[in-house]
C-alpha cells in the first residue's frame, strides 16, 4: 500500500520502522530537513520536506495515489488539517493523532464529521492500558483478541510460588485449568513449551485463555486477582489525566503528586474525588507522608524517564505494590527490562500497533490475505497471529496431536461456530473457523506455513 | 569498514556481468566466430567467482554511506578488469592496460578507444564493446538494485554513489521500483531507437550497437571512419537519441504519469535545450563555408554539439579541421556534459546553473551587504549543503584536471592533444583534438598517460567522490 506519514517524531518513526519491514510504500513528511535525512538514511522511504498539511508538499509525497495518511505531528489542528487536506484531494484514508483533552470529548463528532478513518490519542491509550494492568495487577501485560472474549496475559513466576518446578501438562490433569502457556521468557531466550516443559522461578509466562477462565486459573495458584484498591500516580501529565478518569469510574481510590501549582488545580477542579498533592514526586518525606509504604499501586509517569525510573525502583524498594513505568524512548529497553520495574508503559508502541493493526485490516480488505491480525507479544521477537481458515487444506479435519507442527509455533486458540477453544490434541481445525497461533518464527504467512516442510 | 557485506554485493556485480557475457556468446554463436568460447569462459569465470563471493560475504544489516562509496568504486573496477579479460585473452588486443582501457572507456560510457583499426575485432568483441556502454549508462548498481531485494539502508547509499547529478532524489518510495522504472525508460528507448534504424535501412547489428552506444552515451563505432558511412535519416535519429538520452530521466517519469506540464519547470532541462539550440546555430553559421549548403553544415554542427553535449561522442565528420571557434564552443561543451539524472558525463548542467546563481548571488551580497538571499531552482530553495558540495565538486573537477594536465606532458605531445585528452575523459566524452581527434586514437600514450586517463574516467563516471575516498586512508581504518 501507498502510505503517507506526516510528522518524523517518535511515532512517526516507529510506525516506519514497522510498516517498512511489513513492505509498503511509505513517504514521510516532516518541516525539520534533519529528520527526514535521517529517515530516508535509514529506511526505504519517499522524504519530503515541508509542512504536510501545504497542498504541494502532500503532492510532493505522492497523495494522489496514497491509500492512507497518518498525521502524527505534536500539533493536533496542524494534524487534522492534514488529514482533511489529504481526505478532499487524495480521496485516502486518514489517521490522525489528536492528544488535547479538549477535542478527546468530542472525538466521535470530529471523526464523523471530517470524515477521518480512526483517531489515535497516545496517552489516553496508554491510560488504557494501565487502567486494565490494576484491574487485573497479577499480569505485567494484557492483550485482548476478539474484542476482549481471549485475553493474553503475561505475568512473572515468583519463586517458591505454585508454579515454581511445575510440569506444564499438569496444569490441565491436575489444576484442571483450561488455559494454555504460549511463551516462556527464561533470561534473553524465549521458548514455545511442550507439555513436559518444567516451569522456573523468574519464568515470565503469557498465557492464552477466555477471562473467566483466567480468574480460576490465577485463584488456583494463589495469585491475587482481585483489582487493586487504591493507587498513588507521580506525574500529573496527560496519561494520569485519562487515567484518573478511568479509575475513579472503577471505584478505585487515586492520589496524584503533581510539582506544577497550577496544574494541580486544573486536576482538582476536573477530578474532586482524586486526592492531589503539590509537591516534588522524588521527595522521599512526602511520599512516605502521603503513603507510599500502603498503596497497592504505584505509577511513575513523569515526562522524564529517568525520573520514572529511579521512582519505580524506590517504590520497589518500599513496598510491595504493583508498579507501572512509563518509559519513552526504549531504545534501551533490554537494560531497563533486566530491572524489573513491573509493568512498562510506552504510549507511542501502544499507538504504533494500534494504526498498524488497523494497516493490516485494510489491507486485509483490499487483497484477502491470509493473516487478519497480528499482534506483538514479546517485542520483536513472538508474535500472535489471527487466521480465518478459508478452505480445506493439510491442516484442516486432522487432529492437532496428529499434525506436525514446527518448533516454535503453538496453537493458542480455535473459535468454531463462536465457541472459543483452547486447544488440546484432540481437537481439530476445521473450515471456517478462526485460529490464533504463537509463534517466534517470524515467516509465517498462512496457516500452512505452520507444519513442518 | 563492513567488508563482508561490501564483498557479498561484488559478487553479485560479478553474478550480473556473467550474465552480461551472455549475450556476446550469442552474438558469436550466429556468426560462428571462435572467439566466442573465450567470452563463455570469461562468462563462467565471472559466474564461478561470483558465487564464492556472495557465499564468503554476508547480508549485513550494517552499511553505511562509507560502504556504499567504496562498494560503487571498487564495483566498477572488478566489472572492466573482468569485462577486459575477453580482449586480452583472444588476442585482439594484445596488450592488458590497452584491453583494460578500452573496457573502462566502455563502461564508463566514454568511448575513447585505443584501437586504430576497429573493423578487424570480431563481430561478439565489437558487440561487448558496445553493450558495456548500455551496462554503464544505467549503472550497474541500479541494475543490481532493481533485481536484488535489500533491506534499508543499502539501497540509497548505492543508489546515491553511483547516480550522476547533485540531488539524488527517488522517483517512487522505493529504491527498488525507482531502479526498475529507470531501467524500464532506458529499455524501451533503446527499442524505440533500434526500431526507427532498422526502419532505416540500417542492418541489425549495425542498429544494436549504435543504441547501446547512443542510449548509454557512449560512443565507440564499429567503423573506422565512425558514423560517417551512414545516411543522413539514420544520423539524425542518433542525434535526436542522444539529446534524450542526455535528458534529465525524470522528463519521461512525469511524461509516463501525464504529468507533462511539470517538464516546463525543470529549469535545467530548458537550459539544457538552450546550450544545444545555441551552440548548434552559431557552429553552423562557423563552418558554413565548409560544406556545400547551410543545411548540411546545420545538420553535422547539430549532430557535433549532440554527441559533444550529451557526452556521447560520435562523429560524422573530422571536426578537427573545424575552425578555431567551432572547436572552441565544443570543448567548453565537453565540460558542461548532458542533465542529472541521464546517462551522460560532464560536469552537468544543473551544477552549472547552480554555479551560475551562486556567482549573482555572491555579486548581490557586494552591492547590499546586508542582503539575505537563498538560491532557487525548478521552484525549491537550494540549500547551504548542496550549494557546498556543488562548489567542492566542481572545484575538485578542476584540481583533478590539472594533475592530470600535468602527468600528461611527460608524453612530449602539443597542448590541445593532451588538454582535450583529460576534457574528454574526464568528461566521458570520447573524442578530443589534434592528437586524440574523432579519426585518431589515444593508442599512442604511455602506460602512466593511460592510467591516469583511466582513472579520469572511472572519477568522471562516479563523480569523482566515491573514487576518492579509496585514496582517503581513513576509509580503510576498521
Amino acid at each position: 500500500m501507498n502510505i503517507i506519514i506526516v510528522g518524523c517524531g517518535k511515532i512517526g518513526r516507529t510506525l516506519t520502522e514497522q510498516l517498512c519491514k511489513e513492505g509498503h510504500d511509505i513517504s514521510i513528511i516532516d518541516e525539520k530537513k534533519e529528520l527526514v535525512e535521517n529517515m530516508v538514511n535509514k529506511f526505504d522511504v519517499l522524504g519530503v520536506f515541508g509542512n504536510g498539511a501545504s497542498y504541494t508538499t502532500q503532492v510532493d509525497a505522492g497523495i494522489e495515489g496514497a491509500d492512507l495518511l497518518i498525521a502524527t505531528t505534536g500539533m493536533d489542528e496542524l494534524n487534522l488539517l492534514c488529514c482533511l487536506i489529504a481526505r478532499k484531494i487524495g480521496k485516502c484514508h486518514t489517521i490522525s493523532r489528536v492528544r488535547n483533552p479538549v477535542y478527546g470529548r468530542e472525538i466521535g463528532i470530529i471523526k464523523e464529521e471530517l470524515g477521518l478513518s480512526m483517531i489515535v490519542n497516545p496517552e489516553q491509550a496508554a491510560a488504557m492500558e494501565i487502567a486494565r494492568l490494576l484491574r487485573f495487577p497479577s499480569a505485567i501485560k494484557i492483550d485482548t483478541f476478539d474484542r476482549g472474549r481471549i485475553e493474553l496475559l503475561k505475568f512473572k513466576i515468583k519463586q517458591g510460588s505454585k508454579l515454581d518446578g511445575y510440569r506444564l501438562m499438569d496444569i490441565s490433569t491436575k489444576l484442571k485449568c483450561d488455559i494454555l502457556v504460549c511463551t516462556v521468557e527464561r533470561g534473553e531466550e524465549i521458548r514455545i513449551p511442550n507439555g513436559q516443559f518444567l516451569l522456573q522461578g523468574n519464568d515470565v509466562i503469557s498465557i492464552v485463555a477466555v477471562p473467566k477462565k483466567a480468574g480460576e486459573f490465577f485463584k488456583k495458584i494463589g495469585m491475587g486477582t482481585n483489582k487493586v484498591k487504591n493507587t498513588m500516580l507521580v506525574g500529573g501529565g496527560r496519561i494520569s489525566f485519562y487515567l484518573t478518569k478511568e479509575l475513579l469510574h472503577m471505584g478505585i481510590q487515586v492520589t496524584i503528586v503533581e510539582k506544577n501549582k497550577a496544574r494541580c488545580e486544573e486536576l482538582s477542579l476536573e477530578y474532586p474525588e482524586a486526592l492531589v498533592i503539590n509537591g516534588d514526586g522524588i521527595d522521599r518525606n512526602l511520599l512516605c507522608e502521603e503513603g507510599i509504604e500502603r498503596v497497592e499501586s504505584f505509577a511513575a509517569l513523569t515526562n522524564m524517564d529517568e525520573e520514572n525510573i529511579l521512582l519505580s525502583l524506590y517504590a520497589k524498594h518500599r513496598t510491595n505494590a504493583k508498579l507501572i513505568t512509563k518509559v519513552h524512548r526504549v531504545e534501551l529497553d533490554d537494560v531497563i527490562l533486566e530491572m524489573d520495574l513491573g509493568s512498562i508503559i510506552c504510549p507511542k508502541n501502544i499507538v504504533a500497533e494500534h494504526i498498524i493493526r488497523y494497516v493490516r485490516a485494510m489491507e486485509n480488505s483490499a487483497r484477502s490475505s491470509n493473516i487478519e491480525t497480528l499482534y506483538k507479544i514479546i517485542e520483536n521477537k513472538a508474535e500472535a497471529l489471527e487466521f480465518i481458515i478459508r478452505e480445506k487444506s493439510a491442516v484442516t479435519d486432522v487432529p492437532l496431536e496428529k499434525l506436525n507442527i514446527k518448533d516454535g509455533v503453538i496453537i493458542a486458540s480455535i473459535k468454531h461456530k463462536g465457541n472459543i477453544i483452547i486447544p488440546k490434541g484432540k481437537d481439530v481445525i476445521r473450515e471456517g473457523d478462526s485460529v490464533i497461533i504463537v509463534t517466534i518464527d517470524s515467516e509465517i504467512d498462512d496457516i500452512a506455513d505452520i507444519l513442518k516442510d | 569498514m563492513n567488508y563482508s557485506a561490501v564483498i557479498y554485493i561484488l559478487g553479485w556485480i560479478l553474478n550480473f556481468e556473467g550474465f552480461f557475457l551472455l549475450f556476446p556468446c550469442i552474438v558469436a554463436v550466429i556468426y560462428q566466430e571462435k572467439t566466442g568460447v573465450v567470452f563463455a569462459g570469461c562468462m563462467l569465470l565471472c559466474l564461478l567467482l561470483g558465487a564464492i563471493a556472495i557465499r564468503i560475504g554476508r547480508k549485513d544489516k550494517e552499511f553505511y554511506a562509507k560502504e556504499g562509496l567504496v562498494t560503487v568504486s571498487i564495483g566498477w573496477i572488478i566489472l572492466s578488469v573482468f569485462g577486459a579479460l575477453p580482449f586480452f585473452v583472444s588476442k585482439e588486443i594484445p596488450a592488458f592496460e590497452d584491453a583494460l582501457f578500452e573496457t573502462i572507456s566502455g563502461f564508463t560510457t566514454t568511448g575513447a578507444s585505443i584501437l586504430s583499426d576497429v573493423e578487424a575485432l570480431s563481430k561478439c568483441s565489437l558487440f561487448w564493446r558496445s553493450f558495456t556502454h548500455w551496462v554503464g549508462g544505467m549503472g550497474v548498481l541500479v541494475f543490481v538494485l532493481a533485481v536484488l531485494p535489500l533491506a534499508g539502508g543499502y539501497n540509497m547509499h548505492l543508489m546515491r554513489a553511483e547516480s550522476p547529478g547533485p540531488q539524488v532524489g527517488k522517483l517512487v518510495p522505493k529504491v527498488r521500483s525507482t531502479a526498475m522504472i529507470l531501467y524500464g525508460i532506458y529499455v524501451f528507448l533503446t527499442a524505440v531507437e533500434v526500431i526507427l534504424l532498422l526502419l532505416g535501412g540500417m542492418p541489425l547489428f549495425d542498429a544494436l550497437t549504435l543504441s547501446f552506444g547512443t542510449a548509454g552515451t557512449g560512443g565507440f563505432a564499429i567503423k573506422n571512419d565512425g558514423l560517417a558511412g551512414y545516411t543522413s535519416y539514420q544520423q539524425t535519429i542518433i542525434t535526436i537519441f542522444m539529446i534524450i538520452c542526455a535528458t534529465n530521466f525524470n522528463v519521461y517519469y512525469f511524461i509516463l504519469m501525464k504529468k507533462a506540464k511539470q517538464i516546463l519547470k525543470l529549469e535545467e532541462v530548458m537550459v539544457f535545450f538552450g546550450i544545444i539550440l545555441f551552440s548548434a546555430l552559431f557552429i553552423a553559421w562557423d563552418i558554413r563555408h565548409l560544406f556545400s549548403s547551410l543545411r548540411e553544415a546545420g545538420h553535422h554542427a547539430l549532430f557535433q554539439v549532440a554527441s559533444i553535449l550529451s557526452t556521447t561522442g560520435y562523429s560524422t565528420t573530422d571536426f578537427n579541421v573545424w575552425p578555431e571557434t567551432a572547436k572552441t564552443i565544443l570543448i567548453l561543451l565537453m565540460f558542461t556534459g548532458g542533465c542529472a539524472s541521464s546517462t551522460s558525463g560532464g560536469i552537468k548542467v544543473s551544477r552549472i546553473v547552480i554555479c551560475m546563481k551562486m556567482l549573482r548571488k555572491e555579486l548581490s551580497t557586494f552591492t547590499h551587504p546586508k542582503s539575505v538571499k537563498s538560491i532557487h531552482m525548478e521552484g525549491r530553495a537550494i540549500g547551504q549543503e548542496v550549494q557546498f558540495s556543488v562548489a567542492v565538486f566542481v572545484m575538485t573537477f578542476a584540481m583533478l584536471f590539472i594533475i592530470s594536465l600535468f602527468i600528461l606532458t611527460f608524453n612530449d605531445f602539443d597542448f590541445t592533444t593532451n588538454f582535450t585528452a583529460i576534457a574528454t575523459t574526464l568528461g566521458n566524452v570520447g573524442p578530443g583534438f589534434a592528437g586524440v581527434g574523432p579519426m585518431d586514437n589515444f593508442g599512442k600514450f604511455s602506460i602512466l598517460s593511460k592510467a591516469v586517463l583511466m582513472f579520469n574516467m572511472l572519477a568522471g563516471r562516479l563523480e569523482l567522490f566515491p573514487i576518492l575516498v579509496l585514496f582517503y586512508p581513513k576509509t580503510w581504518r576498521k
